[in-house]
Order: C-alpha cells, then sequence, then structure tokens
C-alpha cells in the first residue's frame, strides 16, 4: 500500500487529538472534584 | 459509572468499525491510491466538528435570549469539542495533501476559513478565560460565540462558490458530482460514528462545566456566611 506512513501518521495524530482532550477533561474534572469535596467539608464543619 | 463505561466502550467499538471499514471495506481510489482513506477520517471529523459549532451556537443564542446557565455550560463545552474535531482536520488535512499536491498548505477559500475557524473558537475560549465575573463573562462570550459561528456556512461554501485547490464536494455537490456507493456507505457510517464519538466528548465535557457551576455556587455560599 503506497503512502502507508502519511495514512499512518494521519490517524495516529488524529486520534492523539482525541485521546490528550479525554484526558484533560478527566483531569481537570478529577481536580475539580477534589476541590468540590474539600469546600463541602469546610461547609459542613461550619454547621 | 457503568452506563457511562458502556456507552463509552459501543463508542469505542463503532469508531474502530469505521476505521476498519475505511481501510479494508471501501474500495481503493483510482486516481490518488490509498492516501484518499484518510478522508473517511478527515472529513467526517470536520462534520463533527461543525455539529459541534451548530450546537454552541444555539447554546450561545438560547442564553442571549434567556440567560439560562446551562446554555452557557453548553455553549463552551461545545465549542471545545468542534475545536478538538478542527484541530484533527486541520493536522489530517496537510498529511493527505502532501503526496497528492506535492505542498502541506495553500492558502485558498476553503483552508484560509477553516484556519479562521479554529481561531475564532481558539478566541472565543481565551476571552472567556480572560473574564472573570461569571454573567459578563457568559453573555459576552454568548455574542462572540454567534459571530464566530457566521464562518460555518463560509467553509461549506468555500468549495461551492470559489475554485479551490481544495476537492470539490463529493456530498451535495455540482451534478455528476458523488461517491462510488461502496464509499458512501462507509462515509455515512464513519460521519455516524464520529458523531457519537462528539456527542461522547460533549456530554463528559459538560459535566465537568457543570460540576464547575455547583462549585462556584458552594464557594458563593461559603463567602456568605
Amino acid at each position: 500500500m503506497k503512502n502507508l506512513d502519511s495514512i499512518f501518521a494521519a490517524y495516529l495524530f488524529g486520534w492523539a487529538v482525541f485521546f490528550v482532550f479525554y484526558l484533560t477533561v478527566a483531569k481537570r474534572a478529577s481536580a475539580l472534584r477534589g476541590d468540590l469535596d474539600r469546600l463541602k467539608d469546610t461547609l459542613n464543619r461550619g454547621k | 459509572m457503568l452506563k457511562r463505561g458502556v456507552i463509552g466502550a459501543a463508542v469505542l467499538f463503532l469508531v474502530g468499525a469505521a476505521a476498519y471499514a475505511s481501510f479494508y471495506i471501501a474500495p481503493e481510489e483510482r486516481t490518488m491510491g490509498a492516501i484518499q482513506r484518510i478522508f473517511y477520517f478527515h472529513a467526517a471529523s470536520a462534520w463533527a466538528g461543525m455539529t459541534a459549532f451548530l450546537v454552541c451556537f444555539l447554546a450561545n443564542l438560547t442564553y442571549v435570549l434567556r440567560r439560562n446557565q446551562k446554555s452557557d455550560w453548553l455553549g463552551v463545552s461545545a465549542a471545545e469539542v468542534g475545536l478538538a474535531f478542527t484541530t484533527v482536520v486541520l493536522i489530517t488535512g496537510p498529511i493527505w495533501a502532501h503526496p497528492v499536491w506535492g505542498i502541506w498548505w495553500t492558502w485558498d477559500a476553503r483552508l484560509t476559513s477553516t484556519f479562521v475557524l479554529w481561531l475564532l473558537y481558539v478566541s472565543y475560549l481565551l476571552l472567556r478565560n480572560m473574564l472573570e465575573e461569571p454573567d459578563r463573562r457568559a453573555l459576552l462570550s454568548a455574542l462572540f460565540g454567534i459571530f464566530a459561528f457566521l464562518d460555518v456556512p463560509l467553509v461549506f461554501g468555500a468549495i461551492r462558490w470559489w475554485r479551490t485547490q481544495h476537492p470539490q464536494p463529493v456530498i451535495m455537490g455540482s451534478p455528476g458530482s458523488g461517491l462510488e456507493p461502496t464509499m458512501s456507505k462507509v462515509f455515512f457510517f464513519s460521519v455516524l460514528a464520529m458523531h457519537a464519538l462528539m456527542v461522547l466528548l460533549l456530554s463528559e465535557r459538560y459535566r465537568l462545566e457543570k460540576m464547575r457551576g455547583d462549585f462556584q455556587e458552594l464557594q458563593r455560599e461559603a463567602e456568605a456566611r
């Protein structure tokens, strides 16, 4: 198959973009979940 | 959690099946050869990205009319997802173009309007980061988002209205244009798979934005005490 390296590169870089995007969303969600739990604890202790 | 995992696995299966179909089921194009197979990934990503920007536009419009917080959350989520898909389009396009045209890039109407679209939504996200006050941020970014969407019909029409280096449309193109039936089936299956991926990423991103909204509400509650 001619130009296989280009096809491989297109799929590799394309999927890398989706993967990195998903990872950044998951990372941001995880950090925010931690902050949210800490804030909830602080508020509950203050009651 | 289990439901999300099952949906995620189903979407991954669908995009895997679409990739398989574009390599093993779609026939080889006569003039370009194997490199044409990038088309199924490139064009399907472009369609899914445009749909995400349409969702962003509708959410922005709803926010301006109703000042509904959920519309703001949906707007920013769709903008980010649309940007991810457009990034894929801007990467896979030149990789296809180099062996076919002999150049990576040219400033024709389709390529330029797509690059401008990418810049507009990057600006949309930068604008949101610069504004601190939530209501002002939501309104200004919604107005900017409505303006940014004006480029989407331009991207769609660029290969129909002007002579471009980019290939002429094979879907909704001039009479006589079109795809070979098996190619057409594989293409629309790829479009379906990329839309499923877009909806999955959008729902994940929306959950994050909703969580941020809950956090800010609790923060205001804590400050009010």
